[in-house]
């Protein structure tokens, strides 16, 4: 015996107890009606799910842990199979396996190798089976594996699981990540779950500052946790024993209220700027017909239509490509209603230039054949244009209110279109003839612009922008031979309204129509709300007859 | 004797007008004779159809005279003049309304139909005294005309002129038809008011009471026509056409060009009224589609067609824009519509004082190289 065996000795001795204390602990952790701890922690994943598969409701319980710590990459799914029930073994093999009927019984699929085994008959296989408490515990595992997904996403979904269900054992979890989370979104619902868990804790200043946590969200499932705190039972007393935490709740669900009328407010001031953008593209072309040229045309809302129209057959015309059709489609409308509405100006327009009720007449003939063409080409029934796939769905803030992506771009379109005309008439060389013209005909003329040729293309611009409004419109609404006439009435109520001749007047009277309109719907209605404001402007027109913004200097009088 | 030279010194004033109103007295007798005493197998039998539309026609060419009034003598062109028309519309379908009584479908003595059907226990105020003709004949004057001369009051005072106007005329009844197509308003909502039964116990559907409706509808045409012209040929109604050409040197001469420009609108607006009120009765229905702002452009076009600024112009416009309105989307449905629109276009264009104005030009044409070649 010497020094270095003894040494050696207690080392082996050290090293054998070191085992025990472990596989002891483990033991300790693991219930003792395992089939054997100690075999199971050894398992790889094939043997845990396998083990799994034969285990007793509480063996299964136990094994869930240990599924979930694996660090596999098929864990996730593999557990999600056994939540839904969908994980099956095989009676003679104890393969464990998914299946998916067909019409001559079940293809089953290794679950562990992906493989495809064959189809089979249902009576070969037997469902893994689960119970509530597995569930529950399936459920946090896997939102505390999701938690740590590498793809913030999945982390958000997995913490709004936690809301949904808050269960105590993700809480350290929670903890760990709110203090590592860099991503805001899932940060916040971090906050809101942790402090969702802490409503139960007993300490009372940590329930008090959860509630004024809570209170900022406005998911339904926060509010009514909340609710039950402010509530009285059956009995006529307090749900909530605490006075300081039930005056606490009462506040959070008055804040709550509050900012829910803010989204609603917000939401509201969303619909009736979309409305007023809807407006505006269709009176900016009006604006210049009508505005700038005198020019009554009341075949303006068939000039919208054929926009639409064009879009409806840009579509047909590449249907594969729907996602562009709209940036095709915008200058081809452009361009269709544009040259309809040389066409007109030329050959009716032109010999009535003095005459405006006499234009209103005409053109209104105008709009009526139209009509009637378009019934006679493509059926009097509606036609469906598509909306492409990027235009579809919405910007969701939070259960009260959300940007749908449609009217969101149709809001930016309609400013883009506005600033494109504005500069079209201030910087270039086309838009200082046409103000010269309309300003002083006899003197444009003198100075050699070609009034006439002048006065044709200022008709096609403003028709051609009511043929890019139709491109726009059919994205909201039915396109259709009478959709004309929906918008001929508002948009010369926009113009009359903004004041004629004035295209920042025309903005504003879009704007401020869309949003009165839509702030008296929730009292009034849709059509009340819309004879209101038709009987503010012909109130309005009597107190400033010539509108909002009125034009100044000689030109105004006539 | 005296009567008669009235009549005659009349008819050289108004020559296209008293040979309408001659026409128009030879249709009235001719008519009748010819539905109720000439058998069913003759070819020269007038149907009832054929009555009643002709009864509807010469309501149109009251509505035409109305509007005439205000745009051809007053340069005010309405563009909701089919508004008032449709509200004396309504004042009559009320009272038809009344006297369905309990006959309707629910058999509900008080309510019409569509108010059981809503619902409601008890007829709304403005739905009182319905029931009593007389009620309703003053209804059908009084609220077109208030509501015009409300309307005119605040328009004419702040000087809306031209376009200005028109658009808010427009407004006005564009306004009135979503607010009747609302069921609250207690009119019917979407189906308006129909399934009359009779009138002054008289049914609907007897010929005989066709036969009077358009009698009477004659008769009030004829009268209309011939109030109207006392008016515009009175020193007012010069004032009016003065108003027309030239409004503030009107104004400049001392005038009150804002009373003389409310009271004829507001007259004009009554007119309406009655035309609709003889026009409901005869085709059993009015509904909210009368309010729409395209019935009120397409009255402009008869007006225009037949030539503005000509009483009896206005009365042949409608009655001829309306007959090939029956007769094409009889015929060709389709083509109605492109008919309608090119004759907007040309008459526009091509005819600026309608009709009236290519026979008086035709006339002059034929009347000139008489002159130049001395017999």
């Amino acid at each position: 015996m010497n020094a270095y065996s003894l040494c050696h000795r207690m080392q082996k001795i050290f090293r054998v107890y070191l085992l025990l204390v472990i596989s002891c602990l483990t033991v300790m952790s693991l219930s003792a009606t395992v089939v054997s701890a100690n075999s199971v922690d050894k398992l790889d994943f094939e043997g845990l799910i396998g083990e799994f598969s034969k285990a007793s409701f509480k063996g299964k319980s136990d094994i869930v842990p240990l599924i979930a710590a694996s660090g596999d990459s098929r864990t996730i799914p593999i557990l999600e199979l056994i939540l839904e029930g969908q994980l099956f073994y095989q009676k003679s093999s104890l393969t464990v396996v998914s299946r998916e009927k067909q019409s001559d019984g079940y293809m089953i699929v290794n679950v562990l190798t992906g493989q495809e085994i064959g189809v089979v008959q249902k009576g070969t296989l037997k469902k893994i089976k689960v119970n509530n408490a597995l569930r529950k515990k399936l459920r946090s595992a896997i939102a505390s594996l999701s938690l740590f997904n590498s793809s913030a996403a999945i982390r958000l979904a997995a913490v709004q699981e936690v809301i949904k269900n808050p269960t105590s054992e993700v809480a350290d979890l929670l903890l760990d990540m709110s203090t590592k989370e860099q991503d805001e979104k899932v940060l916040k619902a971090v906050n809101l779950a942790l402090a969702l868990l802490e409503l139960d804790s007993n300490d009372r200043e940590k329930r008090i500052a959860a509630l004024a946590v809570l209170s900022e969200s406005l998911d339904a499932q926060i509010t009514t946790r909340i609710t039950v705190l402010a509530s009285k039972d059956a009995s006529g007393g307090y749900v909530e024993q605490d006075k300081d935490v039930r005056l606490a709740a009462e506040k959070a669900l008055k804040n709550i209220e509050s900012n829910i009328k803010y989204y609603e407010f917000i939401e509201t001031l969303f619909f009736g700027l979309s409305l007023g953008s809807v407006l505006l593209l269709a009176a900016i072309g009006l604006a210049i017909t009508f505005g700038v040229m005198g020019v009554i045309n009341m075949a303006h809302g068939e000039l919208i239509m054929i926009g639409a129209y064009t879009t409806y057959v840009v579509q047909l015309l590449m249907p594969d490509h729907l996602e562009y059709s709209l940036f095709v489609a915008i200058p081809a409308a452009f361009i269709v209603a544009g040259l309809v509405g040389i066409l007109i100006e030329r050959g009716v327009i032109q010999f009535l230039y003095g005459r405006p009720l006499e234009t209103l007449l005409a053109t209104f003939g105008i709009s009526l054949i139209l009509q009637q063409l378009v019934r006679t080409i493509f059926s009097p029934l509606n036609r469906s244009v598509e909306t492409p796939e990027w235009m579809s769905g919405a910007l969701e803030i939070n259960s009260y209110f959300s940007l749908t992506f449609n009217r969101l771009y149709i809001i930016i379109f309609s400013l883009i279109v506005f600033v494109m005309l504005l500069l079209l008439l201030k910087k270039t060389v086309f838009g200082l003839q046409m103000r010269a013209v309309t300003q002083n005909r006899k003197m444009a003329r003198a100075m050699g612009v070609r009034s006439t040729w002048v006065d044709a293309l200022t008709f096609g611009l403003g028709s051609g922008i009511a043929g890019i409004a139709g491109v726009a419109l059919s994205q909201l609404t039915n396109v259709g031979p009478n959709m004309g006439q929906a918008y001929i009435i508002d948009s010369f109520m926009v113009v009359v309204f903004g004041g004629v001749g004035n295209l920042w007047g025309t903005l504003v009277a879009a704007f401020s129509l869309g949003i009165a309109n839509k702030f008296m719907e929730p009292w009034a209605g849709a059509v009340l709300a819309k004879i209101l404001v038709l009987i503010f402007i012909i109130l309005f027109i009597q107190k400033r007859p010539r509108g909002l913004f009125p034009q100044k200097g000689r030109n105004a009088e006539n | 004797m005296e009567k008669k030279s009235f009549l005659l010194s009349y008819y050289e004033k108004d020559k296209g007008g008293g040979i309408f109103l001659a026409v128009l007295m030879a249709v009235a007798i001719i008519v009748p004779i010819f539905n109720l005493l000439v058998p069913d197998s003759s070819p020269f039998h007038v149907s009832t159809y054929t009555v009643t539309l002709l009864g509807k026609y010469l309501s149109f060419a009251l509505l035409a005279i109305s509007l005439d009034l205000v745009w051809g003598y007053c340069g005010i062109l309405s563009l909701g003049h089919a508004a008032f028309f449709a509200l004396g519309g309504y004042a009559m379908g009320m009272y038809l309304m009344r006297q369905v009584g309990d006959r309707g479908v629910y058999g509900n003595p008080d309510l019409p139909d569509f108010m059981v059907f809503l619902n409601w226990t008890e007829l709304p105020w403005y739905w009182q005294g319905f029931d009593q003709f007389w009620f309703a004949v003053i209804m059908v004057m009084l609220v077109p005309g208030v509501l015009a001369y409300i309307f005119g009051w605040l328009a004419f005072r702040s000087r809306v002129t031209g376009v200005y106007l028109s658009i808010i005329t427009q407004a006005l009844t564009y306004a009135l038809m979503l607010a009747f197509f609302r069921n609250e308003m207690g009119f019917g909502g979407n189906n308006g008011l129909t399934d009359f039964k009779d009138i002054l116990g008289y049914s609907l559907q007897e010929d005989s009471t066709r036969i009077a409706l358009f009698l009477v509808t004659a008769v009030a045409l004829a009268l209309g026509y011939i109030i109207s012209r006392m008016i515009v040929n009175s020193r007012a109604g010069r004032v009016v056409v003065a108003v027309r050409d030239a409004e503030s040197r009107a104004r400049f001469l001392g005038y009150r060009v804002e009373s003389y420009k409310l009271w004829i609108f507001t007259y004009s607006a009554v007119l309406a009224g009655i035309a609709g009120a003889l026009y409901v009765p005869q085709v059993g229905i009015i509904n909210p589609g009368e309010f729409s702002p395209l019935n009120s452009i397409e009255l402009v076009v008869w007006v225009a067609m037949g030539g503005r600024g000509v009483l009896y112009g206005a009365v042949i416009g409608a009655i001829l824009v309306n007959y090939s309105k029956t007769y094409f989307t009889g015929a060709f449905p389709e083509a109605w519509l492109f008919a309608l629109g090119a004759l907007f276009v040309i008459v526009t264009v091509f005819l600026p004082k309608g009709i009236v104005g290519l026979l008086n030009t035709i006339k002059s044409r034929k009347k000139q190289p008489a002159e130049e070649t001395p017999p």
